[in-house]
């Protein structure tokens, strides 16, 4: 690399922050980038709602009133690519720039030209793949827009797949880059850029949830590249990786998506284990209840997360060893995430508890994340699992860990964070307005799809049969409610920007002092801990 | 005075549920809010064992509510202003590490024995082959009893008819037709109480009998779900899977199941519909059916364009449109209206061939429609939408 003309403002950097559209588009400041990851995933869950709405609007009544079919596999393949690529893994990652530097007392993050490229990578990759959804909504002739669902099943996404495929291929690799360079940035911080005296087991639990994310990250999001490569290469040079004419398989495909997939299913909620245990310590106002068995659980459950893949296809036909092995090691993640809970309940067990905006999501989290996780234990059982095999049981179940799991941990952090990042209180009553609506209306949204699931209304289905009738009338009146409650987040987070509300104090929550975020003032300054703290 | 109240909240929220219910269903198989317990033996063995896994898992929730519930009480601030220092207890650790390993081996026992007894498909009586495609179903008898070429194939097609569920704004992307005003104030067009879930010609198969199913499909992945005999299995082009199914003989009836594996745009319009019989009435049925198989395709001649055009509107309707577009527009597939292979008379036979064989996406049409068929829809699309070049097709132009 060049090095740069003879330049001896070594210090002046520490008075002035850029200003205007280069501010954002050049930062390599963490906080900067932490930001602009927020508000991106943030537009993104915006739009995957909007997506879910089309979804929801359309499975109201039985018969298609809305949307064509056609459409509708559209919808529920980008609302799933965008809410999982695109609003809470960008979410995790903002949350580790602004937080892990802030946490472990390091003045930046280690790779700071790599964090901004990570970061300006994602609005080209979405829009390459919404591009294709306006063009399928509006252009002529409706070219279709990747409609294979977002776990992308060959044959149906290389030889029937729609021309934008190819499109959806460019993407992916796109959002693969920028979590693997996130990644890696996370890694090299953690491992370098520790304060004096804070060794490994010191470290917040939200470090170190991400640092073991990130390995998850590096080590599968190249799976998922190779996934994709050799789509690409079926589809236009002629191999047959994934065609039986061939000499290819299409459940060849399965396993390397989910080998990627599973583990990718931890890397959107192993970050939010790390922030509920921040914040349940703080209102409990008592310490992590043990603190090395969450370590140690947090590491079992990624390390589980690669022998777990195919009980996501027990309907593909195994051998009978194959199955019982994956039946077997999935039901043994529920002992680690067992502990966490029981962890967390510990934490709260005889502590001084109060209930401020950050503890109610996380005990929200807790419990419905428990259910989420439990019906993950029936799905498990390979005997029973062929009948809840892709059927709405399993959208309950995974929206259960994703939205009332990774989503709420997500605003529980905001909620924690704002006055650190804003330097403003958020809004009490619509933070409370946020929460109650959202909490009603998730389970109104999400629980009744374990009854249609189990009555046996398969999912991805535009239109169903008569039974499943009444509840999907409720579930798209919960869908509605919840997309609306989103708004007053939107609010929320619009006055922190503007700061307006009450000025916050260095450590509004009166967290405990070892937690080095709360050390710095707040809003944080452009630049912190230029000289590292001494942890004792 | 609040117990009453209590049960007034009950019975209102009751009513809001029960009053939704009011869509017209029959038959008691189906089931609103859990799994039904199906016929064979194994779907009961599967009901037992959900049953046990929910209450395990119910009592499991209930007790980490609890538990939070009960803290979020007792130890709020106001309560107690010093909190407890205490952070770790090995013994405790230990505790929830070593409960729930018994508790999962309590699980993993019985469904253990169910998976073993649900892979043994050996001495079936009868073998069918069940192949999915974009988008319906085809059975191809194979073997029953001695018979080891029975040769019995068809095809099994969505019979809720199209004005039940299709509207005009859904034609294609996000309201592309149609305005608003058309789609409000209609009303909502009745529906049949199997809708969605009648076919035009059911899976037969007799009772107190070991079926086996080899599951395949011809172009996407596809999966064979027939919640009352427990199966759900794949069907992936170019593999067969196996699944089996015995139906008491008390059990006679019609059971019907879903494609369960998204297979593109006609993914919920698939249904599986099973006739179980005696077994004598079985016997009769596969012999009418062997009878007609063996009497080859009726090639008579169309008596004029316009009895093959009457013919050929309706199958495009049901067969094509779906890709081609209802105005042969194109969509999925290419279009119609004024194109090349449509209109030039020197393409007739390449016209011939792509719904013979099929062509890249396009399935081979030769397997489920008769040669007839596939005359009346190329006469049509030779002359609908403009294209009138007066070409009529006759069935033996098309038999092989």
């Amino acid at each position: 690399m060049s090095v740069t003309t003879a330049d001896t403002h070594h210090d002046d950097h520490h008075h002035h922050a850029p200003t205007g559209l280069k501010r954002w588009l050049f930062s390599t400041n963490h906080k900067d980038i932490g930001t602009l990851y927020l508000w991106f995933s943030f537009a993104m869950l915006l739009v995957g709602g909007l997506m879910a709405l089309v979804i929801r609007a359309e499975l109201m009544y039985p018969g298609m009133q809305v949307v064509d079919p056609e459409f509708f596999n559209q919808m529920t393949t980008v609302h799933g690519l965008v809410m999982v690529f695109g609003a809470i893994m960008p979410a995790t990652v903002g949350l580790a720039n602004w937080m892990i530097p802030l946490m472990i007392g390091a003045p930046d993050m280690a790779l700071p030209r790599m964090n901004n490229w990570s970061f300006w990578i994602l609005p080209f990759a979405f829009g390459i793949l919404i591009a294709a959804v306006l063009m399928s909504a509006f252009g002529e002739g409706n070219p279709s827009a990747p409609n294979f669902g977002w776990t992308f099943y060959a044959p149906l996404s290389t030889k029937y797949g729609p021309a934008s495929t190819d499109f959806f291929i460019l993407s992916v690799h796109m959002m693969g880059i920028s979590s693997i360079m996130g990644a890696i940035n996370v890694i090299v911080t953690v491992f370098n850029l520790r304060a004096p005296g804070m060794t490994l087991m010191k470290m917040p639990l939200f470090v170190w949830t991400w640092l073991i994310t990130a390995f998850l990250l590096v080590a599968v999001m190249p799976v998922l590249a190779g996934a994709v490569t050799m789509m690409l290469t079926d589809r236009n040079f002629g191999t047959t990786f994934f065609d039986a004419a061939g000499g290819g398989d299409p459940v060849m495909f399965q396993h390397i998506f989910w080998f990627f997939g599973h583990p990718e299913v931890y890397i959107m909620i192993l970050p939010a284990f790390g922030i509920v245990s921040s914040i349940i310590p703080t209102f409990s106002r008592k310490p992590l209840f043990g603190y090395a068995s969450m370590v140690y659980a947090t590491a079992s459950i990624a390390l589980l997360s690669f022998v777990v893949w195919a009980h996501h296809m027990f309907t593909v036909g195994m051998p009978l060893a194959g199955t019982l092995f994956f039946m077997y090691m999935t039901m043994l993640i529920s002992v680690p995430t067992g502990v966490k809970v029981f962890n967390w309940v510990a934490t709260m067990w005889r502590g001084s508890l109060t209930f401020e905006l950050p503890m109610k999501w996380s005990l929200a989290f807790v419990i419905l994340f428990t259910c989420g996780g439990l019906s993950g234990l029936m799905l498990a059982i390979t005997p029973v699992d062929f009948q809840y095999h892709d059927t709405y049981f399993v959208v309950a179940h995974f929206h259960y860990v994703l939205v009332s799991g990774a989503l709420f941990t997500l605003f529980a952090a905001a909620y924690y964070w704002l006055p650190k990042w804003s330097g403003v209180m958020p809004s009490k009553l619509l933070g409370e307005l946020h929460f109650w609506n959202s909490l009603l209306s998730v389970n109104l949204l999400f629980f009744p799809m374990h009854f249609v699931g189990l009555a046996g209304m398969p999912r991805r289905y535009a239109d169903y049969a008569l039974q499943f009738a009444d509840y999907n009338w409720w579930i798209s009146i919960g869908g509605f409610w919840f997309g609306l409650s989103q708004i007053f987040f939107l609010a929320v987070a619009v006055r922190c920007a503007m700061k307006k509300g009450e000025p916050a104090p260095a450590n509004p929550w009166d967290a405990p002092e070892e937690d080095l975020e709360w050390t710095v003032p707040s809003p944080a300054p452009f630049h912190t801990f230029d000289t590292p703290p001494v942890v004792k | 005075m609040q117990s009453k109240l209590f049960q007034r909240v009950l019975a209102t929220l009751t009513m809001l549920f029960v009053s939704t219910v009011a869509f017209a269903y029959e038959g008691a198989e189906r089931s609103h809010e859990n799994l039904r317990p199906g016929v064979t033996q194994i779907s009961q063995e599967v009901y037992d064992l959900h049953m046990m896994v929910l209450w395990i898992v119910t009592v499991i929730g209930l007790l980490v509510l609890g538990l939070i519930m009960y803290s979020a009480f007792a130890h709020r601030r106001s309560k107690r202003p010093e909190a407890s220092k205490f952070h770790e207890n090995l013994g405790l650790e230990l505790f929830w590490t070593i409960i729930p390993f018994i508790i999962l081996g309590f699980m993993a026992w019985p469904a253990t024995k169910v998976l073993i007894q649900m892979d043994d498909s050996a001495e079936a009586e009868l073998t069918v082959k069940v192949t999915g495609y974009r988008w319906n179903w085809s059975y191809e008898y194979l073997a029953y009893q001695d018979d080891n070429d029975v040769g019995v194939f068809y095809f099994s097609n969505l019979d809720t008819p199209k004005e039940q569920y299709e509207n005009p704004v859904s034609a294609a992307g996000l309201f592309p037709y149609g305005t608003a005003a058309d789609k409000f104030g209609k009303p909502a067009p009745e529906k049949d109480g199997d809708y969605m879930l009648a076919v035009d010609k059911p899976l037969v198969i007799p009772a107190g009998t070991k079926v086996r199913f080899l599951i395949t499909a011809d172009d996407v992945i596809h999966s064979f779900y027939v919640p009352d005999f427990g199966i759900k299995k794949d069907g992936i082009p170019g593999f067969i899977n196996e699944a089996w199914a015995i139906v008491p003989e008390d059990a006679t009836g019609t059971y019907h199941g879903q494609c369960t594996e998204l297979c593109g745009k006609g993914h919920a319009f698939m249904p599986i519909e099973v006739n179980v019989v005696a077994k004598a009435e079985f016997d009769q049925w596969i012999a009418d059916e062997k009878e007609k198989a063996a009497s080859g395709p009726d090639l008579t001649p169309f008596a004029s364009l316009d009895k093959a055009l009457e013919k050929g509107e309706g199958l495009y309707a049901s067969k094509c449109a779906i890709c081609h577009g209802a105005n042969g527009e194109g969509g999925i597939g290419p279009a119609f209206a004024g194109s090349d292979l449509a209109t030039n008379p020197e393409r007739i036979q390449e016209h011939i061939d792509i719904l013979n064989h099929g062509r890249n996406a396009m399935p081979a049409f030769s397997a489920q429609l008769s040669p007839a068929e596939i005359a009346a829809v190329i006469t049509w699309e030779r002359n609908a939408w403009g294209n009138d070049t007066g070409d009529l097709i006759q069935p033996a132009d098309v038999a092989e």
